[in-house]
């Protein structure tokens, strides 16, 4: 893929969720759910955000499709500024950029036909006419009988489910779709069904997707380029073969070592001790640094690793990146 | 691995069903298998498969008023099926431990995790209450849990996802129980989490010396953990055998589907390939094998004979009509190398 | 936990201060008119409209009359604590006739709420337990009639059947503990029954309700995993998790009560708040009605506080907020 021009750029974006406590609801503290990140989304690319709970890359996702309101920072959408923009003048974008959900059983209205859900971006983008004709298009796009349009959701099954909220999101022919963990819920078999529809579409429509998942595997089978992201900061970001053969961050490397499958490939599973801490009080300076195994007292809880650009294009943000993968003994310092 | 010792639990025919007001839902037909002290089973499947709900029939937490149960059950010696609802209740937590899926919803909100660890204590042995405890607190300890006496005292709401989970452990342990059955124990975790429990299963397993049923949807779970695995779909067994068996030569098309479909960590294909249609409504399942509108290799047979489960020569159980030659030469496509528990 | 407590008691305050701001506002400063006219009860002489204004301060700034007021309420004046004046058609002093009413409106509640806590918990949980069975139907159909039919009725159905066809001693009227338990409870049995079956029906069905979808989480099928007796199960695990609404409909209802029995009351004789209010609303016999009407506000704030103290105690996860 040549390199495309980007379509999203988020700079120092910061977003930051106050707890309220006390007598009068002070606000005791800050979640810092998402904290200066930098991120680019080329057109036409597949960017895969991966992380577990609490990394903020639900956050991440909606706030590049503003939902949400940042704390602070910049995101543009296509040159254009859209950071600030009242709900009213991000109306004619949001047909630019559509979202795709997780649970395919929540994210129905169960009291309308799938016909009206599809059909709801057109009327409220006031397109009526030939709305009909264009839904029943779109279920064919993704694979369900156009017959069933005065359907309602519970007749369907999980996986067609999430078919119909791809066909939702396609409603407007939306140049980015933000696809948030849409096949964590279904069944192995079904998953591969619907990746492989994304996959198809992104190549029929010219898509560029965001895709966010905690499932490494389903991320290496769609995307181009992968950003990891560990309490709200992005610690590893570049392509994503280059990050599955030799991952730099120690983060990613325990992330990748600990799914479970057969090979050992010859390395050691790391085990990271604990558990992920809590994105209202992190760590100082690097915020992996208390589950790190190349951890360097005065170091690494001194200074926070900025994000550094190497050579291959990869980006880290650690100040004792893996050389080796799989990494040997004397590599793991604790 | 250890050598497999004696057998714990055999499962016989075991079916289910639930009559309801659309029809009888039959969620598990005909299953049998046996647990060995020492053997961990992995069970595999999808929704509807009927995993959970076998798992259910034998511990006795199924419904007897709205569930039909056949079959045989025998848990040393004696057939669990037949036994009263006390006497099972006698079994159960004692001899047979079951956890499951989420822990923070299987946790009481509103009791301390000690007490309710306690709690289990109280429920098979006549002891006191402060004995109890400190029987809770060691085995806090023991799942790995740091401060487990200043852990105990708070609430589940305070625990993270995975210490919940080394808490149900801690709690399914109690009476040192023979046989774990854990039902989808990590899918609910981060993989950094899950990768802990697991070990943490294993390490019980040896130390307790007990036979664990591990339920899971993922194939990669039971590469690693299983000595024997059981693929069930639509509630029958389609594949039973050891997992260098079923790894190294799978012989069921929904295995085959199964290992095609499940996304690689390894490299990014081309591809997917998924198994087409959707799982089978099973209050009225197609006749012949459950499977076969699903199947690429489906042929005449399929529709109408239900294949038994039968070992090939040289190869082990299986449910289907494929001659052997054909399933040798498409399983060893399929095959998984070198799986087994990591160095 | 003491800084929740400490977080409800203010709140509680301020909600005091807003029901005697909006009270006075309500009885002092809307009505049109010579509001000394409105105190001074059925054909006031001059003189006593003159008396009343000094004494009301109406000769002074709506805000030297509130603060006055308030401070009268908070620190009494010279008929006792708090301080709400006197009854202009009596003379008597308002406290001193809540005083008598109130023993008698607060040991109906009291009994009625025991039996219809008791009764009515109680056959919630059967009926949860034995669900769909006769039981249940039987249960949720003696709830309904309990709902349903009207406090009145009931009341002179149970005083023909128990005191004039049968002869029982229960009569109407009242008589305080110093006559001996027997005749002071020979009065309120009636009265107590008759509240806490309308209040028996509803708290059945909510118990039903909220027991059948506790008895559907995790938690409860990880209990009778442990191998724990079905008995626990049910009340130490299930009705546990399910006492929530129970306690936030309490506590509304107990103080709704305290001014509010007033069907019950009138028919029972028992001349109690609820009797009070409404006969001094008749008799436009302002002090009184606002007398009552704050009781009642404060009743109401501080029911609540309790109400969410017990939250607190039942579920600890309101606590650590």
């Amino acid at each position: 893929m040549s390199a495309a021009e980007p379509l999203v750029e988020i700079r120092h974006l910061v977003k930051r969720f106050p707890v309220k406590q006390g007598v009068f609801a002070r606000t005791a503290g800050e979640v810092h759910a998402v904290e200066d990140v930098n991120l680019t989304i080329r057109r036409g690319e597949t960017l895969g955000i991966v992380g577990e709970s609490g990394c903020g890359k639900s956050t991440t996702a909606r706030l590049i499709l503003r939902l949400l309101d940042p704390t602070s920072g910049t995101i543009t959408f296509d040159g254009r500024d859209i950071t600030k923009l009242s709900q009213r003048e991000l109306r004619p974008l949001r047909r630019e950029m559509q979202m795709i959900f997780q649970d395919p059983y929540s994210s129905l209205n169960p009291r309308k036909t799938i016909g009206q859900i599809i059909g709801g971006p057109f009327a409220i983008h006031n397109m009526k006419q030939g709305a009909k004709t264009r839904v029943k298009e779109l279920l064919e796009v993704v694979g369900l009988n156009p017959e069933h349009y005065n359907r309602y959701p519970h007749e369907f099954s999980g996986g067609q489910r999430q078919r119909i909220g791809v066909a939702r999101a396609l409603a407007l022919n939306p140049r980015m779709i933000v696809c948030d963990e849409p096949v964590s819920a279904l069944d192995v078999s079904i998953q591969a069904q619907i990746l492989n529809l994304l996959r198809r579409l992104q190549s029929d429509f010219n898509l560029t997707y965001v895709f966010i998942s905690h499932d490494l595997s389903v991320i290496r089978q769609i995307a181009d380029r992968v950003a990891v992201m560990y309490i709200g900061r992005v610690v590893e970001l570049g392509d994503a073969e280059a990050i599955y053969s030799h991952p730099r961050h120690p983060y990613t490397a325990a992330l990748l070592s600990a799914v479970p499958k057969a090979s050992a490939d010859g390395g050691r599973r790391i085990v990271l001790g604990g558990d992920v801490p809590s994105p209202v009080d992190p760590p100082p300076a690097c915020v992996f640094h208390p589950r790190c195994i190349r951890f360097k007292s005065g170091h690494c809880d001194v200074e926070e690793p900025a994000m550094t650009v190497r050579g291959d294009g990869q980006q880290v943000a650690c100040h004792y990146p893996l050389e080796r993968w799989p990494m040997t003994a004397e590599e793991m310092r604790r | 691995m250890t050598a497999p010792g004696s057998t714990l639990l055999e499962v016989e025919e075991l079916t289910v069903r639930f009559p309801t007001a659309d029809g009888v839902v039959q969620a598990v037909t005909n299953v049998s298998f046996s647990l060995r002290r020492g053997e961990t089973l992995g069970i595999v499947g999808e929704s509807g498969s009927g995993k959970s709900v076998t798992n259910l029939a034998i511990i006795g937490l199924l419904n007897r008023k709205r569930a039909e149960i056949t079959g045989k059950v025998v848990f040393e010696g004696t057939d669990l099926l037949a036994l009263k609802p006390d006497e099972l209740s006698a079994v159960r937590g004692r001899d047979i431990a079951m956890i499951f899926q989420d822990p923070f919803a299987s946790l009481h909100p509103m009791y301390r995790v000690g007490d309710q660890i306690a709690e289990a204590v109280l429920a098979h042995e006549k002891t006191s209450k402060g004995k109890a405890q400190q029987r809770a607190v060691e085995l806090l300890g023991r799942v790995g849990i740091p401060n487990a006496a200043q852990r105990a005292k708070d609430y589940p709401h305070q625990f993270s996802g995975g210490m919940r989970q080394r808490a149900m452990i801690a709690m399914a342990l109690v009476h040192n129980p023979d046989v774990l059955i854990a039902d989808e124990p990590t899918t609910a975790l981060d993989v950094t989490v899950q990768a802990q429990i697991l070990e943490l299963i294993q390490t019980v397993k040896a130390e307790f010396d007990i036979g664990v049923i591990l339920v899971t949807h993922d194939l990669g779970v039971v590469e690693e953990t299983a000595d024997s695995v059981m693929v069930m779909y639509a509630g029958s067994v389609m594949e039973y055998g050891s997992a260098a068996e079923v790894f190294g030569l799978p012989q069921h098309p929904y295995s085959w589907g199964l290992l095609d479909s499940m996304p690689s960590i390894d490299r990014r294909l081309e591809t997917l390939m998924p198994i087409e249609g959707s799982p089978p409504s099973l209050i009225s399942p197609p006749p012949g094998c459950p499977f076969h509108p699903r199947c690429r290799y489906r042929f005449e047979p399929c529709s109408s004979v239900r294949p038994p489960l039968e070992a090939p020569p040289g190869g082990h159980l299986d449910a289907c009509h494929l001659p052997s030659e054909r399933k040798q030469a498409l399983g060893r496509s399929r095959s998984v190398e070198h799986f087994g528990a990591r160095a | 936990m003491a800084l929740y407590i400490a977080r409800r008691l203010i709140w509680t305050l301020v909600v005091v201060l807003a029901v005697l701001g909006l009270t006075f506002v309500v009885f002092y400063l809307l009505p049109a008119g010579d509001p000394a006219l409105r105190f001074a009860g059925r054909s006031p002489t001059p003189e006593t409209l003159a008396e009343i204004r000094h004494r009301l301060g109406l000769d002074h700034p709506w805000w030297y009359q509130f603060g006055r007021y308030s401070w009268h309420f908070f620190a009494g004046d010279q008929y006792g604590w708090p301080g709400l004046g006197y009854s202009y058609s009596g003379g008597f002093s308002v406290m001193s006739q809540i005083t008598t009413r109130a023993p008698r409106t607060l040991f109906l509640i009291m009994g009625a709420a025991i039996i219809w806590l008791t009764l009515g918990v109680t056959i919630g949980v059967i009926s949860a337990v034995k669900r769909r069975s006769w039981i249940d139907r039987a249960a949720m159909g003696f709830a309904l009639f309990g709902l349903s039919a009207p406090v009145f009725w009931l009341g002179l159905m149970a005083l023909f059947i128990f005191w004039r066809e049968l002869g029982l001693p229960f009569d109407t009227g009242y008589e305080p503990l110093s006559a001996g338990v027997w005749n002071w409870s020979r009065h309120l049995i009636l009265p107590w029954c008759v509240l806490a079956l309308l209040y028996a029906g509803i708290y059945a069905r909510v118990t039903r309700n909220s027991l059948l979808e506790t008895l559907g989480e995790d938690y409860i099928r990880t209990a009778r995993a442990k191998g724990l007796s079905e008995r626990s199960v049910i009340l130490k695990h299930g009705l546990r998790a399910s006492l929530t609404p129970i306690v936030t409909m309490f506590g509304l209802d107990i103080a709704l009560l305290v001014g509010g029995a007033v069907i019950t009351e009138s028919v029972f004789n028992l001349q109690g708040l609820g009797w009070l209010a409404i006969d001094s609303a008749l008799g436009q016999d302002l002090p009184v009605v606002l007398g009552v009407t704050m009781l009642t506000a404060v009743a109401v704030a501080v029911m609540n506080l309790i109400v969410d103290i017990a939250y607190a105690f039942l579920d600890p996860r309101v606590r650590t907020q």
